[in-house]
């Protein structure tokens, strides 16, 4: 296959055809009594050249769906905008968002829910162009039928049934949906994930002969790593809705810069037993895109998350009971008091925190905690008990937060390439994440 | 997970052997699992790898005496636990072992969670009915348990409706439901499956010291070969309701012999260089409707020849030690193609099976 090679020269093209900018999709939040919103996309910036596959990957909830779904303005953007081919569609309305729409398509994760169970193929593929008044009928007809096969399905099956179909083929049909109307952009919506492995190689194979065949320029969204550097030119990884490191795809796998990537790349389970990688394995989940961290959004995981001054010594298993602890206060301080509760908290009967002191044993009991640190996690404990979480969760910050915890990174380039990176650490001051993470395994 | 080192003396924990389930519809009988044999030895974790259709969830299930109308684990089967023959065990006996003999963890964790019960509730449920615990002791278990999974803020936690858990903490909290029970053999159903890459990563991890700390054998289900390739010391790759090729883990991944286990690896993303296209395996998973008097993957098979469509492959050695085997008429290695087919040939025991069942 020519794709090697087809790929160097479209990525040595170098037209933009998206570019974004300073993009937010939030949701809800609006309204004065609403709560804060999800801020599913929180300020990015990127570029898609014409002809190349970007990809987005990160784990469940960090927005790479909603940024999808916004570039197709399927998701109105809050913020920000998102010009295609020096348009800036955020602004499009009416006939004119409809015309563009023409351009720019999507393949879907789920090919269960994504067509339409009491429609035949046929009419599934022909839909876009019925919508669109493509022609006429029977050029309509035609086109479906040649679609078909571009996609690798029968003639015949244009009669038949989503059910009747594998995922696979499925997948197929919602491919040659998206073809239709002969669009220059694809974002690829986890194109592959619900399928088997050999299901999936000829899908992505198929995916890769279209895009060379029409000059597509594709989005590929994707939670599997190791199909994003197969199809892959240039990747951005996301989490909580921000770019961690952007740049590409090759010298992002080989060498990742920024601690999230690092740690995601390390949990990759390789399928050859003879290797052993030296896994960063994170603690706890990613924290509700409502309420995200001050700082960096990787701080409450990030293994190399840099000390401030007063406590660079503190030995690290303190340091790690600490940090424990502050995840601890964190996730109590999510949770919404009954009206009991609250009665009792005007009355000084609260007690409904007091099981935190069994926490606190387990994470310090066996530690000989300096008096330093120990006042301070008093003190907050207190508040806890006191069923002010909220009030605890500031103190511990201001008390034991670093740079990560206070201020936003920014994006800093880390290659010759034009790659970038989303953290403190590359700042001079500090020393960088590799070191960092190396000692981290070690001492692990 | 190489640590343990099994000794060929040990009795199996679990002895699966000639396992037959079939699903009855009005029109065919589809056999699921068709003639599957394996052991689990104390300790050792063994992963079953497939892809959809290919019959390794309906092996969990029937171990687990869960195959259910118009499901039917045939009675030529056998499934020994600790030397126990456990298909003929009634429905009461079944549940003695379910609780705490073996272990089960599926792929959804909702499905073993209910909603309207906080997770203290049900972990307590489980120590009650298994350990006889209550009240302050049972809590205080309860508590130590999500400990034991990593769950962190325990006390406060118990207090919480699965809805409040994050997919990997309820997956925790499902194992910790299930170490309540005390059990010595677990069943891991594509645990992983719907979890995050970092959270299968902790998962992973939580298995292996368990493991360890409790002396479980494992039996680990899943489509990934890189979970497999982590967490299993001997793999079995299944298709279309057979085992075809059974190896320890390292030569499986070093020497794959049979033509599909090859296919399944090539078709890894990742692992090729720079632009190679990814192999494929032409045609889909057939839906095994009949006697298996032929090689099941012949049709797909790049290396196939007459003799695959008209001899069932039975399982001979294919490696340098005798764990390794596939059942594929290409193999035995180095014999001509005549005296590898009538070696099938000789091997191969036809069962009295004319797809009815004969009670």
């Amino acid at each position: 296959m020519s794709n090697a090679i087809e790929r160097e020269q479209t990525a040595a093209s170098g037209e933009t055809l998206v570019d974004v900018q300073e993009l937010k999709t939030y949701y809800g939040g609006d309204g004065f009594f609403a709560s804060p919103p999800v801020k599913a996309v929180d300020t990015v910036d990127f570029e898609i050249q014409r002809g190349e596959t970007f990809g987005l990957v990160g784990e469940s909830g960090c927005g790479k769906s909603t940024l999808g779904r916004t570039l197709v303005q399927l998701e109105q953007a809050t913020e920000g905008s998102v010009s295609f081919d020096g348009t800036d569609i955020t602004e499009l309305s009416g006939p004119e968002l409809k015309q563009w729409r023409r351009n720019a398509q999507m393949v879907f994760q789920d090919p269960e829910s994504s067509l339409n169970d009491r429609m035949t193929v046929g009419e599934i593929i022909r839909e876009p162009l019925d919508a669109h008044d493509w022609k006429t009928k029977a050029d309509r007809r035609e086109r479906v039928t040649e679609l078909l096969s571009e996609v690798g399905l029968r003639e015949e099956h244009y009669f038949r049934y989503p059910h009747q179909f594998s995922g696979g083929q499925r997948q197929r049909v919602g491919i040659a949906r998206a073809l239709a109307l002969e669009p220059e952009f694809v974002v690829l919506d986890e194109p592959v994930s619900a399928l088997d492995v050999s299901v999936q190689a000829k899908i992505i194979t198929l995916l890769e002969d279209l895009q060379a065949e029409f000059d597509l320029t594709y989005l590929f969204i994707a939670h599997d790593l190791s199909v994003v550097r197969h199809i892959c030119d240039r990747v951005a990884v996301m989490y909580l809705g921000k770019i961690m490191e952007i740049g590409d795809t090759e010298e992002l796998y080989e060498n990742p810069q920024n601690p999230y990537t690092q740690a995601l790349l390390s949990a990759i389970p390789r399928p050859d037993p003879s290797v052993t990688i030296d896994r960063i394995t994170l603690p706890g989940t990613p924290p509700s895109p409502r309420d995200p961290p001050q700082g960096c959004q990787f701080s409450t995981r990030c293994p190399a998350k840099i000390r401030p001054e007063a406590y660079a010594d503190t030995d690290d298993e303190i340091w790690h009971a600490v940090e424990q602890l502050r995840e601890v206060v964190r996730e109590r301080s999510r949770m919404s008091l009954s009206t009991t509760d609250q009665l009792r908290k005007r009355l000084d009967r609260f007690s409904r925190f007091d099981d935190i002191e069994e926490t606190v044993t387990d994470l310090f009991g066996e530690l000989s905690v300096p008096q330093s640190v120990e006042d301070h996690v008093r003190h907050a404990v207190e508040l806890v008990k006191d069923g002010e979480p909220k009030a605890a969760q500031t103190y511990l910050r201001e008390e034991f937060g670093g740079v990560c915890d206070t201020t936003r990174p920014g994006h800093h380039q880390v290659s010759a390439a034009g790659r970038e990176s989303y953290c403190h650490r590359h700042l001079d001051e500090y020393e960088d994440t590799t070191t960092v993470l190396a000692n981290y395994v070690d001492g692990a | 997970m190489q640590s343990v080192e099994p000794d060929e003396e040990t009795e199996p924990v679990l002895a699966v052997e000639d396992l037959q389930t079939v699903f009855h519809t009005d029109r065919e009988t589809i056999r699921a699992v068709d003639g599957i044999s394996f052991e689990i030895r104390p300790g050792e974790t063994v992963g079953i790898v497939g892809e959809s259709g290919s019959g390794k969830s309906v092996t969990a299930r029937s171990i687990m005496g869960l195959v259910e109308s118009p499901g039917e684990v045939r009675s030529d089967s056998s499934i020994r636990f600790n030397g126990q023959e456990l298909t003929e065990l009634s429905d009461t006996e079944y549940n003695e072992i379910r609780g705490s003999g073996i272990g089960m963890v599926f792929q959804d964790p909702q499905q073993s969670l209910n909603p309207v019960y906080t997770i203290g509730n049900q972990i307590r449920e489980a120590l009650r009915v298994n350990q006889g615990l209550r009240g302050e002791a049972a809590r205080e278990e309860a508590i130590s348990l999500l400990e034991s999974v990593a769950i962190p803020d325990a006390a406060r936690r118990l207090d919480e409706y699965p809805h409040e858990f994050s997919g990997g903490m309820r997956q925790r909290a499902v194992i910790a439901m299930m170490l309540a029970c005390d059990p010595e053999f677990l069943i891991c159903d594509e645990p992983t499956t719907a979890l995050d890459v970092t959270i299968q990563a902790q998962i992973l991890e939580l298995l292996d010291e368990l493991q360890a700390e409790r002396d479980l054998s494992i039996l680990f289900i899943t489509h990934d070969m890189g979970v497999i390739a982590e967490i299993a010391d001997r793999v079995n790759v299944m298709y279309a309701g057979q085992i075809i090729e059974s190896a320890p883990v390292d030569a499986l991944f070093a020497n794959p012999k049979h033509p599909y286990t090859r296919g399944l690896l090539g078709a890894i993303p990742g692992q090729q260089a720079d632009g190679e296209p990814l192999r494929t395996i032409e045609g889909d998973v057939p839906t095994p409707n009949e006697e298996a008097t032929y090689c099941r993957f012949a049709p797909r098979c790049p290396d196939a020849f007459d003799a695959c469509n008209a001899v069932a492959p039975a399982h001979v050695d294919v490696g340098g030690d005798a764990e390794h085997t596939a059942a594929c008429l290409l193999y035995p290695d180095g014999e001509t193609e005549e005296t590898r087919v009538s070696h099938h040939q000789s091997l191969g025991t036809p069962r009295d099976d004319t797809g009815e069942t004969n009670e």
